[in-house]
């Protein structure tokens, strides 16, 4: 049907919000929307095989260039982080289960690792037959808390798996003396909230892993090969049905697919990594802790994930890789501070178009800054006396711009409240009210962060994972690397 | 048999189980309306008992309050259900609207995202510790005084008797407003077939906005009434009680509001029974299998039809 053969048809109520998806004009731009740059293109000729094993080959030349052990410790995580996320991503952006109680299947597998390879009950099994039980371990884990979960639709899959996770951190947090009906067995299982310490570093056929830089060699040959066994599962049969999972399970099902076994086989799978990657992080860090594996870590998890894109092979490597570094860097104040200014400038730079309203902003900004901080040191001379977070010249020109207070007490806490509030604030304006209202706002949110939020890095990160899956969902729900899918209802 | 325990038991379950209700009371509206497992509804709660106990130290702390209890338990009340309604608006607006047409995971993974920020935010404005609402120490706990004397010894007192009374209260009108009012016929007609209502002119965004005004402010009543009894308020509250009070909407059948109270009051003395009678380990474990047996055996809930998928 044409326009014209209907003139009269109302709009729909909620019209803005549904996509024109389908209708002629929207496929006949399809070719215009996937326009590739000539670099681009020249890129999508190189196959993705060739940029893992480019990715590996850097990664292997970190501990070589760098004698810190710091640096390499952080690459540890970042590897280990990348095998969980690598996980989830099978059951997540593969088969599309959402699954929240994927941490547990970690903890599981560091537990089981801690308790075959450590004094706890005297057993100290090679590392290659520990191994392998632990992964097979959790695999089973995983089929026995599909089995009742596989009939279940999204959200209350969702929500069976959280439980799940909350149970077992419940459970492996007091496992030092369980009691039930009545009967308390003393059996120091778990070790309860002081965990299981000691345990057995990596050995096998008298060789020893003693070092960060060994444990890191360990993790980049596991995920390279893991990277390699899930690259080959996602072009199998098997890995094609589970993409069908995602996007239709009722158009799946009708089409022949065994859906039940395909739901389990992803979960174990899945579980599987997450154990793996369990045992490498009780070896390294010798002692186990049920808290480790709590709700936190799994939104950190889902954060890396989200972010690279579900689905994407690539999306796990460089959101693993953006989200762990940029927790550490968080880690000192310094190098969060310029992290956080040269973020918010390449925000501005980024979004704000044209050239003139981005000066309009930014020579604002500065403006308005000292023309606060001066009102402020004549009426209120305590926020000016502060100290910046950074040293240098950076840091002398903020203490002469931004407030700054070394006990902002209170007041910094309704400051951040109200910063909240002024970002909310600029996203509901529209057009040169809403640039004239960033000025302010920008101002406040250097004031928040110089007085509240780099005094508490430890919050501070855990904010920002959250403000990213936010902001990320809103603005770009498919990742990076991920393609956009379009739900069909 | 050992009456007291037993009483003690159901006190403490009825107690419970009502604030889960109250919970799962604004989960199961807007998981009808939406179809979205709002995460950060737990947190909504949170913010309701931390505004309860923002009053409290308003008036003097809980050692030397200015006023009567009961004025007291008013202004907070009313202050708890006003600050949490106006956070779930404001949730919605922000962080759930343009994501009604996106692909299921992408709403649900935004809520965790708004849970982790509210828990983490509170904790950077409240710091970490324990904070407690000492209602023992209330005008020298006259509060408890009063009340009943159970046959067994079991004293219940007027904070149990106000938060079990409170939610009864809550829900009742909740019922009238949905069944009687004409918003409330507008939010049944959104939750059953959500483009019909829009194309029968009614406006979808205001009953949404409506929605998640009243399952907050419900929320935020039952952080005051568990503070009221159970004393604690601290940032990470939330999560494990939104997650009891999503169990309690599922045992009820999702999306029905007589359901989400007797699913609240079904974990709230699951819970109770088995810390009491078994382990309060294994408490937990208990109500992973209420849930699983129910999600096997019934999985539109006890009392919720079975929706039939339509393609």
């Amino acid at each position: 049907m044409t326009e014209s053969e209907s003139p009269d048809l109302p709009a729909r109520p909620d019209e803005a919000q549904v996509p024109r998806i389908g209708v002629d004009e929207w496929v006949a731009t399809h070719a215009g929307r996937t326009q590739l740059g000539r670099l681009q293109q020249r890129l999508s000729g190189v196959p993705s095989l060739g940029f893992y094993f480019l990715f590996g080959a850097i990664a292997a030349f970190v501990p070589v260039m760098t004698g810190n052990a710091y640096v390499v410790r952080v690459g540890f995580d970042t590897l280990l982080y990348m095998l969980l996320a690598l996980g989830l991503n099978i059951t997540v952006g593969y088969a599309g289960l959402l699954d929240l109680g994927y941490i547990a299947f970690y903890g599981f597998g560091a537990y089981t690792y801690a308790m075959l390879a450590s004094p706890q009950f005297g057993i100290h099994w090679s590392t290659l037959a520990v191994i392998p039980v632990a992964v097979v371990a959790t695999a089973i884990l995983g089929f026995l808390v599909a089995l009742p979960s596989r009939r279940l639709v999204g959200d209350y899959l969702a929500i069976v798996t959280l439980f799940f996770g909350q149970l077992f951190v419940t459970v492996y947090q007091n496992g030092e003396s369980m009691s039930f009906l009545g009967f308390t067995r003393q059996v120091n299982a778990t070790g309860g909230p002081n965990g299981i310490p000691n345990i057995d570093p990596f050995h096998a056929f008298g060789a020893k892993v003693t070092t960060v830089r060994g444990y890191f060699y360990v993790a980049l040959i596991v995920f390279m090969l893991a990277l390699f066994a899930v690259y080959l599962v996602d072009r199998s049969r098997t890995g094609r049905a589970w993409k069908s999972l995602r996007e239709d399970p009722l158009a799946a099902e009708l089409m022949g697919m065994p859906v039940n076994r395909l739901k389990l086989v992803a979960f174990s799978f899945g579980a599987a990594i997450a154990g793996l990657a369990g045992t490498m992080f009780a070896a390294l860090n010798t002692a186990v802790f049920a808290a480790d594996f709590d709700v936190p870590t799994l939104i950190i998890v889902y954060a890396m994930l989200i972010l690279g894109g579900a689905g994407s092979l690539g999306g796990v490597i460089v959101g693993a890789l953006i989200v762990n570094v940029s927790l550490e860097v968080l880690r000192t104040p310094d190098h969060a501070t310029y992290v956080f200014y040269l973020l918010l400038l390449a925000t501005l730079v980024a979004k704000l178009r044209p050239w003139r309203v981005l000066a309009v902003v930014l020579g604002g900004t500065i403006g308005f800054g000292y023309v606060v901080h001066a009102i402020v040191s004549s009426a209120a001379p305590t926020w000016v006396h502060g100290s910046a977070s950074v040293g240098g010249w950076f840091g002398s020109w903020l203490e002469g711009w931004a407030l700054h207070n070394d006990t902002p007490g209170t007041v910094g806490k309704f400051l951040f409240v109200l910063l909240v509030l002024a970002i909310l604030g600029v996203m509901t304006l529209e057009g040169w009210w809403q640039k004239l209202a960033m000025i302010p706002t920008l101002y406040l949110a250097a004031v928040v962060w110089e007085n509240v939020l780099v005094v508490e890095p430890s919050v501070t990160r855990l904010i920002l994972v959250g403000v990213i899956l936010i902001v990320l969902m809103n603005a770009r729900p498919q990742g990076l690397l991920g393609t956009a899918r379009v739900e069909i209802v | 048999m050992n009456w007291n325990l037993f009483l003690t038991e159901l006190v403490a379950g009825i107690t419970h189980g009502s604030v889960y209700a109250l919970i799962a009371l604004g989960y199961s509206m807007v998981y009808g309306i939406l179809k979205l497992l709002n995460f950060a509804h737990g947190d909504v709660y949170m913010v309701g008992s931390f505004v309860g106990f923002g009053i409290i130290s308003l008036f003097g702390g809980s050692e030397n309050l200015s006023v009567n209890s009961w004025v007291l338990l008013l202004v907070m009340l009313l202050c708890a259900m006003l600050a949490g309604g106006l956070l779930g608006v404001m949730i919605e607006r922000f962080a759930y609207r343009r994501l009604r047409t996106a692909p299921r995971i992408a709403p649900l993974i935004t809520a965790l995202g708004v849970a982790f920020f509210l828990e983490n935010s509170a904790q950077l404005l409240l710091g970490a510790q324990y904070q407690s609402y000492n209602s023992y120490g209330w005008h020298g706990g006259s509060l408890w005084a009063e009340g009943f004397t159970l046959p067994s010894g079991v004293h219940v007192g007027m904070p149990q008797i106000i938060a079990v009374v409170g939610a009864v209260v809550l829900m009742l009108g909740l019922t009238g407003f949905v069944q009687r009012t004409q918003l409330g016929k507008a939010m049944r007609a959104t939750s059953f077939d959500r483009e019909a209502a829009a194309m029968m002119g009614i406006d979808v965004d205001k009953v949404i906005v409506a929605t998640f005004f009243i399952g907050s402010a419900l929320a935020g009543a039952a952080g005051v009434f568990n503070g009221l009894v159970y004393q604690q308020v601290w940032p990470y509250m939330g999560f494990q009680a939104g997650l009891y009070a999503f169990i309690a909407a599922v045992v009820g059948g999702i999306g029905n509001l007589p359901g989400a109270v007797i699913g609240g009051l079904v974990i709230g003395l699951a819970q109770s029974f088995s810390i009491g009678y078994i382990s309060s380990t294994f408490s937990d474990a208990i109500v992973f299998a209420i849930l699983i047996a129910v999600m096997i055996l019934r999985p539109s809930g006890v009392l919720g039809r079975a929706a039939v998928q339509k393609v």
